[in-house]
């Protein structure tokens, strides 16, 4: 007997994308969000340095100028018609959330205080712009609580700690989902007119990443195994200032307040890479500066090591803006390195961060089956696991948030209004009895299962070391090959655990099987894609190729391969050019 | 190092009551605690249950006491806790809230507790075209409030709840209250003194500062709850 509900609406996912939908949509709709964790522990709450948005408060600014440095900081593959509604309606979206009482910042006169961030200038590449509005270097907490805040207001309702496990798709439309009870252990089914999927990135594919745990990209797979393509997953990025081993983020808000990054021999070494905007360059670029560093011997130990670091130098900040403007950053460094920022360099190296890819949407949030941009009806997806694209082959630091606030209100939006004509497609119990039927064979007794554990290490080990920031076509060979090996053995894996109530140890085999997925997917598309764009930056092609590449990727998982194809980039506002900073 | 964990255990399909379990492993004195119960959970006892996220402390998943105190796994290191000599850590689930199984308790009543303070933005006023004006002044007086995180501790550490009144509102929802109540933006603090003035409100707390003291955010809660309780009776006051 399987327990189904009915709403007019599905939201996935409780981040700042699911929940700006969710307070949209329940206003109009019936509306249930649907979140493996409580919603204030979701991964928006550890954004730290703030949200792009061209108010001008401290110097002159446009949306537009904000378009084209999301464009040109994408690498020429983001859609131009996407990033300026972005900037666009970026300003409106931190006043909106302003007025909804986040604790912005304040300049002396009582505005909203803007720092700089990597890739965001004035007039089309001059300088960099004060741009980021941001709440100390919690902004991603304040956007997160502010919004939940928002939905209890509300009476949004919440159904936490239930993971979705699979879509329900008829006839090209969206009937509802199946999904997990991690108190029971009881799978329930959720008919809806519309899904939502705000779920997140998969940053735990690989092994040093600034993610949190729950990152395990289970929209992306659970749709891509109901034959839904995912865009662009060749284009990840590492964040250049993540704490040594640990892969903890350091804000680019640090360098945004005048950090600078340094070598074993002190040099300030970014002016070697970038001229202009030096340590506040894209972080690709910020990235490979720090890895060319490291690999040329000019790291901090020196030894060439891919575990070497180099230093961020915060020291000159002064203790006042530090404890002001970087209270968590300082807090984290002497935490977990027993370093005071305002005294000695914190040592820090990449980080895997964000994927830029994700389930393809349009510019309303609806999700696209095919190259000719066909929607399914009722299916929707925003925020790090949607690919609009807006950050084409980069994203530009503060623009995760902005995605999550612009797009998440535009998905929810559209959703509200495409249930109020929409009937109900009919569900019945056998809709559950895959997932039903996986759940049971992963408790069933085998002789020999293999180590879960040691499946994601070796998937880690292999992304981190072969799909990274630089990237060849033989290490790429080799890690697809490793992926998919691992996909076979990870059908064996049995969990031994049979209890019902919190069993988080299944609820980790599952996902460990979505992250398996993206790898899976990631690793091809990076193998695919013949060129160097973006975060995207091969050895064996060093160069970005316009001719040949300057398109969207499609994958398919059809089975265990993956089918490509591919689709325009939208450059009707600026014709592309190289891209020097 | 050799680290023996005395981990607190209960499967409520199984066990009557919580008991013991003790774990030892290798351990380096820079270990966060949560990687070594994830290392328990993947290499030694896969039904080992708790809750985690962010693994830095910033999303509140994994409150729990350790060695007697309430703290979050992810932010705290071997070296921080450590009995030396006999290299041992007890780990045990928050108090006060239902146990569900092993680290994890039933947190229901706790967000309920902070939902009743309306712990949102009130402002009927229409907004301005642009964001309303706030000084650095003002925005600083809600400064430590904002940083809250949810994670429990010091509700699990309080005094009153555990000894004098289990009905209290507890520590967090007064912190989230004061959040708003002391926002130059806000203006429903008529709304919110109902709850906060009521008998089970801010007043049962009697500043025993367990919960300034765990806080894994360095709040200073009871200083929060004692302004609250001032703003009140000034307000009162005036009333009169």
């Amino acid at each position: 007997m399987t327990t189904i509900k009915t709403y007019d609406a599905i939201i996935v996912g409780a981040g700042g994308a699911g929940l700006y939908a969710a307070l949209e949509a329940s206003r109009r709709c019936r509306t249930a969000v649907l979140s493996k964790l409580h919603p204030v522990r979701s991964h928006t709450g550890a954004a730290q340095g703030g949200i792009g948005a061209a108010l001008g408060n401290v110097e002159e600014d446009k949306p537009e100028w904000h378009a084209f440095d999301t464009v040109k900081g994408g690498d020429y593959l983001t859609d131009q018609e996407a990033a300026v509604i972005l900037a666009e309606e970026a300003v409106q979206a931190v006043y909106d959330l302003e007025h909804r009482g986040l604790p912005f910042s304040r300049t002396p006169e009582g505005r909203i205080d803007q720092r700089r961030f990597g890739g965001h200038t004035r007039n089309f590449g001059e300088a960099a712009v004060r741009r980021s509005c941001y709440a100390a270097d919690r902004t991603g907490h304040m956007i997160l609580q502010t919004l939940y805040q928002q939905c209890i207001k509300n009476q949004v309702d919440f159904h936490n700690e239930v993971q979705v496990l699979d879509v329900l798709l008829k006839d090209g439309r969206c009937a509802g989902v199946a999904a997990y009870d991690l108190a029971t252990g009881e799978l329930l089914l959720f008919k809806s007119k519309a899904v939502l999927f705000a779920n997140g990135g998969a940053g735990r594919m690989f092994r040093i990443t600034s993610n949190a745990h729950a990152n395990t990209g289970d929209g992306q797979a659970v749709l891509l195994r109901r034959g839904i393509p995912l865009e662009d997953m060749e284009f990840f990025q590492f964040h250049p200032t993540g704490i040594r081993e640990m892969g903890i983020l350091i804000t680019e808000g640090v360098r945004g307040e005048g950090g600078i990054l340094r070598n074993a021999a002190g040099e300030r070494f970014m002016e070697r890479y970038s001229p202009s905007l030096l340590d506040l360059a894209p972080r690709d670029i910020v990235a490979r500066a720090i890895v060319t560093e490291i690999r040329q011997g000019r790291g901090i130990r020196g030894d060439r090591a891919v575990d070497d670091c180099v230093h961020l130098d915060a020291t000159h900040l002064g203790r006042q803006v530090i404890e002001a403007k970087l209270p968590e950053i300082a807090e984290f460094v002497r935490t977990y390195l027993d370093i005071d920022p305002a005294e000695a360099p914190i040592p820090v190296h990449p980080t895997a961060h964000y994927a830029m890819g994700g389930i393809s949407t349009d510019l309303e949030g609806c999700v696209l089956a095919d190259e000719q941009g066909a929607r399914v009806d009722g299916l929707y997806a925003a925020g790090e696991c949607a690919c609009v694209s807006v950050h084409g082959a980069n994203r530009l630091g503060t623009n995760s948030l902005v995605d999550l606030v612009v797009f998440g209100r535009r998905a929810g939006r559209h959703l509200a209004r495409f249930v109020q004509q929409a009937d109900f497609i009919e569900v019945t119990e056998d809709a559950a009895a895959p997932t039903i039927g996986r759940l049971k064979e992963l408790k069933s007794s085998a002789a020999q299962s293999p180590s879960p554990h040691a499946i994601r290490e070796r998937m880690q080990e292999t992304m981190t070391a072969q799909v990274g920031i630089y990237r060849n076509g033989g290490d790429m060979r080799a890690a697809v090959e490793t992926i998919k090996e691992l996909r076979e053995e990870f059908k064996q894996v049995r969990w031994p655990d049979p209890s019902r109530a919190f069993n988080t140890g299944l609820l980790e085999v599952l996902e460990l099987g979505h992250l398996l997925d993206n790898a899976y997917i990631t690793a091809t598309c990076a193998l695919h894609r013949e060129e160097s764009r973006g975060a995207h930056a091969r050895e064996d092609f060093p160069d970005r190729n316009d001719s040949a590449w300057l398109k969207h990727s499609l994958a398919w998982l059809e089975g265990d391969t993956v089918r490509m194809g591919a689709k325009p980039v939208d450059i009707s506002r600026w014709a592309p050019k190289p891209r020097k900073y | 190092m050799k680290l023996t964990l005395e981990i607190q255990r209960y499967d409520p399909e199984k066990d009557r009551a919580p008991y013991f379990q003790s774990y030892t492993l290798e351990a380096d004195p820079t270990d966060r605690l949560l990687s070594l119960l994830m290392r328990i959970k993947q290499t030694l006892d896969p039904t080992l249950a708790f809750r985690k996220s962010c693994a830095h402390g910033v999303c509140g998943s994994d409150a729990m006491k350790i060695n007697g105190r309430e703290r979050l796994a992810c932010k705290t290191l071997v070296k921080d806790v450590v009995d030396e000599g006999k290299n041992l850590i007890r780990i045990e689930p928050l108090q006060t809230l239902p146990l569900q199984r092993d680290l994890m308790v039933d947190q229901t009543r706790f967000f309920d507790l902070y939902h009743s303070v309306h712990p949102y933005f009130i402002n009927p006023e229409p907004p301005p075209e642009i964001e309303r004006l706030q000084s650095p002044e003002d925005r600083a007086i809600i400064d430590d409030g904002t940083k809250c995180i949810l994670c429990e501790c010091c509700y699990s550490a309080c005094p009153v709840v555990r000894e004098t009144n289990p009905d209290f509102m507890g520590p967090a929802a007064a912190v989230q209250a004061a959040r708003f109540q002391d926002d130059s933006r806000d203006s429903g603090f008529l709304e919110r003194l109902d709850v906060l003035d009521g008998p089970n409100g801010i007043w049962p707390c009697e500043s025993r500062f367990e919960c300034t003291r765990v806080c894994p955010r360095s709040i200073k809660v009871t200083k929060l709850i004692n302004l609250t309780k001032r703003k009140i009776t000034r307000h009162k006051e005036r009333r009169e």
